[in-house]
């Protein structure tokens, strides 16, 4: 039945394609601008979100994909089948399927990017996307097995992720640079500073794109990406750095203002092993503290949604726990005399570049130097904050987006950089993990939103709005961001 | 006195008087958010506006010019202290190793571009005023360093000078009491323009983030922040701008007139 409807939907895509090739008129290249360049382009080695949103369903394709509206769907793998015990699923891959450079696409290069990713060696990202794998098999060219340690409910949606894209042997050598994937653009030339073009790929096994080729220019300057958007020298601008631009851009016919979903929760992270910080009464004061939708409105000029634990709030297991730690001075001030610091304390408040961080660390200091606490604020890069905060985990507090999907796991690993450390959440996701029933899957992930709210782990402040703009004819554009991604398949010119 | 002088020390001291005020008043508290109250226009309670937190652009002109003051006197301060005693030095012992290192050690500095240099030691020792104010004393110090050497070998050759080391007087003793006197004119005035290149030099190390870190305000951080904002709200960039603007033109004048009426031939031939 699955493979009945995939035909369909692919069918009608591939004739709408047809009739906009027919089309003379219509524009079939496009410019889309975005703040980061990538490091590189291999997006199974590298957790850099700017790889995926260049490459992610343009270059490489995985077993299954995200769409627009962070639903799971089938892309290379057709269909599959899930054992009684939910530990086997045996993927059926897509007939005809070729790699950029000719070579078929088949099982054994299925096994050999599972294994890879797995393997005590690998380099990949998000390891914890393959833990649950038992062992991989070929069972003819087309047909693969995955065995799961135990039963594991996020496994599709693990494999939709751009870690777990399908790459080849042959060409793996040299993927950072000349990325062979199986998806419908090739690369075209990266000019390292300034842009990546992607062409269409003629011999791709699904429906033609609309877009003959697509570049990708890098702006990281604010201004400057403000300036490049209202001479229309760029067509899109995903994640658009300046928000108090958008109304602007709103207010003008030529272009259009999409405001959506990330999955960036944007929190206040806290160093839980660093006294005072280890004190739970200290962090519920800061929470107590924290005035969320004044931080929305002055960083971010008002796009953001408030959120009261690490957990997207479009995502139907969302528990709304913004209660829990309402802004309230006094009493923040009071938990602060309880847990032996009337005077307050002082610390340090690393900000990272974006607006989001920088604008938001100045509110929130003075916040925070309202009930006593006086955070030194240190404006950092990038690498910088990798170095000190990330893995030297020095610091205070920081102010972070965490843009993975569904990434509440984070809080199960005593060794990342907030460094909480619970037996009972660990114990907690471990549960979820080998549970495949969607009910008791949603209690679960409730239960561990509850915890870490109720933890108080990191001051929790709002979801990041994905902010984009375009002019006005493009079309097709995710407007949610539920991974990082350009899907240039969906995107055309309405003339 | 000139014009310009007139001029100049009028714009300079008004800056100076702001900055002392600052310390037992603003209109508003410097660093308080006022969300709901942002990106005003100057009116009759914002004299200059809201800032994109709302915070009272006035009140942090007034305190960012402390800052800017405040470093700027001690970038001028570390060039002096350290760049006068060296060209003293360097004059007293024209000719020697001594010289050759002092003279040799300034030109390397000033081989650097200094804002370039000043970057890499923010960037290296952290960003924040204390680091900003040692960038730019750095660069300070083979500027005074050369000016007092320069003028210091002239009055070497002069007769009272003769007489004084004729009297028994040491080098050190007679660079004390009979150099620096009569340097101190030229040390002035060129202290003056110093002066105003630090004012500049933080302006632009808080524009790229390497000075003082916030809440302190200052200027050069306002105009970066202000950036993004140009075409709504101009006045965010327009006030800080000119508060530059002001303050390096009359401390320019300053030091002008202040050259022009110091110096004794122009003094001569005027009366």
């Amino acid at each position: 039945m699955k493979r009945i409807v995939n035909r369909g939907l692919v069918s009608g895509l591939a004739l709408s394609a047809a009739l906009f090739a027919g089309a003379a008129w219509a524009k079939d290249d496009i410019t889309i601008a975005m703040q980061l360049e990538p490091p590189h382009l291999d997006p199974t080695s590298a957790a850099a979100q700017a790889i995926d949103s260049v490459v992610y369903v343009n270059i490489f394709e995985g077993l299954t994909r995200f769409m627009g509206d962070g639903s799971i769907v089938p892309a290379l793998a057709e269909s599959w089948e899930i054992s009684d015990d939910g530990t086997v699923y045996t993927f059926k891959l897509h007939e005809g399927v070729t790699f950029h450079d000719g070579s078929a696409m088949d099982a054994e290069d299925v096994k050999f990017s599972l294994d890879r990713a797995r393997a005590e060696d690998s380099a990949n990202a998000q390891k914890a996307l393959f833990a649950g794998i038992d062992s991989v098999d070929v069972v003819d060219p087309l047909t693969v097995k995955v065995t799961l340690k135990e039963p594991n409910g996020n496994f599709l949606f693990n494999m939709a992720w751009g870690d777990a894209v399908i790459v080849a042997p042959e060409s793996i050598e040299n993927i950072k640079t000349a990325p062979v994937g199986t998806g419908p653009y090739t690369l075209g030339e990266w000019v390292q500073g300034d842009k990546i073009v992607l062409n269409r790929n003629p011999g791709y096994w699904g429906a033609e794109p609309a877009l003959e080729q697509a570049t990708f220019k890098f702006i990281s300057d604010p201004t400057a990406a403000f300036a490049a958007m209202m001479a229309e020298d760029v067509d899109v601008f995903t994640g658009f750095p300046a928000p108090e631009n958008l109304p602007q851009f709103e207010a003008d016919p030529r272009f259009q203002v999409l405001v959506g979903s990330t999955e960036g929760e944007t929190i206040l992270s806290t160093n839980n092993k660093q006294p005072p910080f280890d004190n739970i009464k200290v962090r519920q004061a800061m929470a107590h503290a924290i005035d969320r939708q004044a931080i929305i409105d002055g960083a971010m000029f008002g796009y953001g949604t408030p959120i009261g634990t690490h957990f997207a709030p479009h995502n139907p297991a969302y528990v709304d726990l913004t209660g829990n730690s309402a802004y309230d001075p006094d009493k923040a001030k009071a938990l602060l005399a309880e847990a032996g610091f009337p005077d307050g304390f002082e610390t340090t408040l690393h900000l990272p570049p974006p607006s989001y961080a920088r604008r938001g660390g100045e509110i929130i200091a003075a916040q925070l130097a309202a009930v006593g606490i006086k955070a030194e604020i240190t404006n950092v890069e990038w690498a910088q904050w990798l170095e000190t905060v990330f893995k030297g985990k020095n610091f205070g507090l920081t102010i972070v987006s965490h843009t993975e999907p569904m990434d509440i796991g984070i809080y199960a690993r005593p060794d990342y950089y907030f460094q909480y450390d619970n037996p009972a959440f660990q114990e907690l996701m471990t549960t979820l993990n080998s549970t495949t029933d969607p009910d008791k899957r949603t209690e679960l992930m409730q239960q561990a939103q509850r915890m870490i709210s109720d933890d108080y782990v990191n001051g929790y402040l709002f979801q990041l709005a994905a902010l984009s703009v375009a002019k006005a004819g493009v079309q097709g554009l995710w407007a949610n961001a539920p991974t990082a991604a350009t899907d240039l398949s969906a995107i055309s010119w309405s003339e | 006195m000139s014009r310009n002088l007139i001029l100049g020390a009028g714009l300079s001291s008004l800056v100076v008087l702001a900055a002392l005020l600052s310390f037992v008043w603003t209109p508003y508290d410097y660093a308080a958010l006022n969300i709901p109250a942002k990106l005003q226009t100057p009116n009759a309670q914002h004299w200059f506006g809201t800032d994109h937190f709302g915070r009272d652009m006035f009140s942090m002109i007034m305190v960012g010019a402390r800052t800017s003051i405040a470093v700027a006197l001690l970038a001028v301060g570390i060039g002096m202290s350290l760049g006068v005693p060296l060209g003293l030095a360097a004059a007293a012992r024209k000719g020697s190793w001594l010289d050759e290192l002092i003279m040799r050690g300034n030109d390397l500095v000033f081989a650097f571009p200094s804002l370039v240099i000043a970057i890499l030691i923010t960037a290296v020792f952290g960003a924040g005023a204390v680091n900003a104010i040692i960038a730019i004393g750095i660069f300070n110090i083979p500027v005074f360093a050369r000016i007092t050497r320069g003028a210091a070998l002239s009055l070497w050759e002069r007769e009272f000078i003769m007489a004084a080391r004729v009297a028994g007087k040491g080098a050190a003793r007679i660079s004390a009491e009979h150099i620096l006197p009569n340097v101190a004119n030229l040390l002035i005035v060129q202290g003056t323009i110093q002066f105003s290149l630090g004012i500049l030099a933080e302006a632009g190390l808080s524009y790229v983030g390497l000075g003082a870190q916030p809440p302190t305000p200052s200027w050069g951080r306002m105009l970066a922040d202000a950036q993004t904002m140009v075409s709504f709200a101009p006045h965010l960039a327009l006030i800080p701008g000119f508060a530059i603007i002001l303050t390096v033109l009359g401390l320019n004048l300053m030091g002008d007139g202040l050259r022009d009426w110091l110096d004794p031939r122009i003094r001569v031939a005027r009366s």
